[in-house]
């Protein structure tokens, strides 16, 4: 095999009193994918950004084709063929795809036709088609995502990086991304993907190298894995047979009961879109007690202005009955610009949206925090602490646990575990499943993981063009969601 | 000791516009126009004060704030209205609404308002009764400043202790999710504050004018609606520290004369300090923000 496209050894980071990486090795050669798992924390994003030049290593070498470099920016990354995707995007929204593209480069001037070539070129050698004039906030966030691949193919890559690229795809989008990064390796482009769902990294990984606690716990050829051993390698073997018994007695104990009452009920709910076509053309459902219902779609068919008109937050037209309380507690996607406000205390987070009154009693929000931090288990240093310290696996959980004290009858979740690791996830999803099963709520959710709605739901649902299908117990597989979310009848 | 006077006299616009800034700023409202919001009130104190022919001081002091401070809020209310209705920057229509305020004085005072004798650029002197009392008698030091000491306590308590404070820390932190997690009314709040943030500059103007000037002229206001930006800034935006950050930069303002009579320092450097600080306040607040990140 010829030299490593790159090769990190013994790289060594600390942040302050914390280690985050032990001397951690990479070696990724040419033509391969990469996959690189572990928990929030255990160092992935850090090791990323020491190869991507956007942070530099205490200790260890770097390689890159063989030659020994240091990296001091981005830009010298960028120079020896470092391409990095970040996970949060970085592009201008009021730019067109083709000057986003184009940004960064020398020169002053928009070069429009070489800018609209390159995006071209990029679409016809790896499938990542783009509309050259579309401005880039318009696009739907799939293609937004596939923008962010683009602006960095769009340079000479010999190594690219993917921070958790399949957050927000659809399985279709995530089908084709796959198949371009195929495409990519086959010309010789080493791949690492960073991500937390084990499904994809059997899919396409021909490597696997598993991160825990700054140090590699596994590496090695991915199909010899499977993701029993992944899981055990990521948070070691105890708590992984303790997770595993969690899920399973869970979806048993899901089988069980169909609440007779309704939780919400609704009838020709109409809500507008952008422009003249509805979002939400007419649907009709109804979600009982103690019932988890999940909604599979593709972005953009309707779910989100569904559950936002259920929660109170957009207008619509029709019927919507709430039984009990009446109450509707909703959990946003975003927790960062939506969920919590960053800059305050865990316990005024908690806080929004329950306040009633006029006299605000500081003590009184932490004393109530201290109590909910208990229950919900979150782990922080006290009522105090401003939350945008805390792991995003917290700060979920936090969110949830306000909507939860709100008493309602029926919870509406968007993406509940986006960007959440393997912990957090399976703790959120015992959350909700506890709110139904013991607490008797109501359970509305949208995932853009077909994997998590198949996992959750009690019943699922899928939308495809504003209209609401059930899906029926037969038809409870991979495919057939797929299938009908793309609008089959 | 005349001097120290001088800097409390000073100090007292700098305070009540400081937290008339702060109020707007809580909210993520960019007000800018304090200065003309300040003459607003400063115009319509002149001319209740000169034309009305007020003979009572209970009515002078029921009747001239409420109005000033009316003024004010209606001056702040063009670019709160603006910027709900159609998303235009308030930063950018303040500013122009102070030159507006600052050439509508430099009118009144060539024209409608101009003292009888139509020979100074300046109305006549208020009445008698509608002049604040001094504190200590021969300075100009009057009631505004135990009032702005006191607001800017109430100010503190609406904001640390109540739901609306609540509502407005949040809506100024991040409106989005003061909307979808909060059920706020970020658009409602944030108009309240701009509006209460004008009234309190409103406020500002006719204490200037019924405790020191006594008269409507031009260059009434030596940039305290600017200054006062600093003020709140060094503050941190909170409503004790602008009791703090008021004297300190009323004791620089009333300084810089005797800095260049004494020291020979020109009397400029004081505002070229102010900026300074300013800008070293932004710096600070970003490095901290960046180290809590």
């Amino acid at each position: 095999m010829s030299a490593a496209a790159a090769q990190l050894s013994g790289i060594v980071k600390r942040f302050g009193s914390v280690q985050a990486l032990r001397g951690a090795d990479l070696s990724l050669a040419p033509g391969e994918v990469h996959a690189l798992l572990g928990e929030n924390g255990a160092g992935k994003s850090t090791l990323m950004h020491v190869l991507g030049g956007l942070l530099s290593p205490d200790e260890g070498r770097i390689e890159v084709a063989g030659a020994q470099v240091r990296l001091r920016s981005p830009r010298e990354a960028t120079a020896l063929g470092i391409g990095m995707v970040r996970q949060h995007f970085t592009f201008v929204p009021r730019m067109s795809v083709a000057e986003n593209v184009w940004l960064g480069r020398p020169g002053l001037r928009f070069e429009r036709r070489a800018a609209q070539e390159v995006v071209r070129r990029v679409g016809e050698a790896t499938g990542l088609h783009l509309d050259v004039s579309a401005l880039a906030g318009e696009l739907p966030v799939g293609l937004q995502q596939r923008l962010e691949i683009v602006k960095v193919l769009s340079r000479d890559v010999r190594v690219l990086i993917l921070d958790e690229p399949t957050a927000a795809l659809t399985p279709g989008e995530v089908a084709d991304l796959f198949a371009a990064l195929r495409h990519l390796a086959a010309s010789g482009v080493a791949i690492v993907l960073i991500t937390h769902k084990m499904r994809e990294v059997l899919a396409i990984a021909d490597r696997v190298t598993v991160l825990r606690r700054g140090a590699v716990a596994l590496s090695g050829p991915a199909a010899a894995q499977t993701p029993g051993r992944l899981a055990a390698a990521m948070i070691g073997e105890g708590a992984a047979a303790d997770l595993m018994a969690e899920a399973l007695e869970q979806s048993a104990q899901a089988q069980v009961s169909q609440g007779a009452r309704s939780a919400l009920s609704v009838r020709d709910l109409v809500v507008g879109g952008r422009g003249s076509v509805d979002a939400v053309r007419g649907v009709s459902f109804d979600v009982a007690e103690s019932e988890l219902v999940g909604i599979a779609a593709v972005e953009g068919n309707g779910q989100r202005e569904l559950l936002r008109a259920l929660a109170g937050l957009v207008p619509c037209s029709g019927s919507v009955v709430v039984g009990g309380s009446a109450q509707v507690s909703f959990v946003p996607e975003d927790r960062q610009s939506e969920g919590l406000i960053l800059d305050f205390t865990l316990a005024e987070n908690l806080a929004l949206g329950n306040l009633h009154g006029v006299r605000l009693r500081p003590w009184h929000l932490e004393q109530r925090a201290a109590a909910v931090m208990a229950a919900a288990d979150i782990r922080a240093e006290g009522p105090t602490q401003v939350v945008r310290a805390l792991s995003g696996g917290n700060q979920q959980k936090l969110v949830l646990a306000r909507a939860l004290a709100q008493r309602p009858s029926l919870l509406v979740a968007e993406n509940p575990t986006r960007g959440l690791d393997l912990r957090a996830t399976a703790d959120v999803h015992q959350r909700l499943r506890r709110a139904a099963t013991d607490e008797g709520l109501g359970v509305l959710f949208y995932s853009s993981d077909l994997d998590e709605v198949l996992a959750l739901a009690d019943r699922i649902a899928v939308m495809a063009g504003g209209h609401w299908r059930w899906v029926g117990p037969s038809e409870r597989t991979r495919e057939r969601v797929g299938a009908l979310m793309l609008g089959a009848a | 000791m005349t001097d120290a006077f001088a800097a409390l006299s000073r100090a007292t616009p700098l305070l009540l516009l400081g937290i008339a800034v702060l109020i707007a700023f809580r909210a993520g409202i960019w007000n800018i126009g304090a200065e003309g919001q300040f003459l607003a009130g400063a115009v319509v104190a002149a001319w209740l004060g000169t034309r009305w022919g007020i003979t009572s001081p209970v009515v002078a002091l029921l009747v001239v704030p409420a109005l000033a401070a009316a003024a004010g809020a209606l001056w702040a209310l063009v670019p709160a209205w603006l910027r709900s209705r159609f998303g235009v920057l308030e930063v950018i229509t303040t500013i122009m609404l102070n030159f507006v305020a600052v050439y509508l004085v430099g009118f009144l005072v060539h024209g409608p308002l101009q003292e009888a004798g139509h020979t100074y650029p300046q109305s006549d002197p208020i009445a008698g009764a509608a002049r604040l009392p001094a504190l200590v008698a021969g300075t100009s030091v009057t009631w505004a400043l135990p009032t702005g000491v006191l607001l800017a306590v109430a100010a503190w308590w609406i904001i640390a202790r109540t739901t609306w404070g609540f509502a407005l820390r949040a809506v100024g932190a991040n409106p989005l999710a003061a909307a979808v997690s909060g059920r706020i009314p970020v658009e409602r709040v944030g108009m309240g504050a701009f509006l209460v943030s004008g009234a309190v500059a409103g406020l500002a103007g006719a204490a200037e004018v019924c405790g020191v000037t006594f008269a409507l002229y031009e260059n009434l206001s030596p940039g305290y609606g600017y200054t006062a930006i600093a003020v709140a800034l060094l503050a941190r935006l909170h409503p004790l520290g602008v009791i703090v950050s008021a004297l300190f930069f009323g004791v620089l303002e009333a300084g810089a004369g005797s800095l260049q009579r004494v020291a020979g320092v020109p009397s400029v450097t004081v505002y070229a300090l102010e900026g300074l600080i300013i800008v070293a306040m932004v710096v600070v607040e970003r490095r901290t923000r960046r180290a809590a990140a």
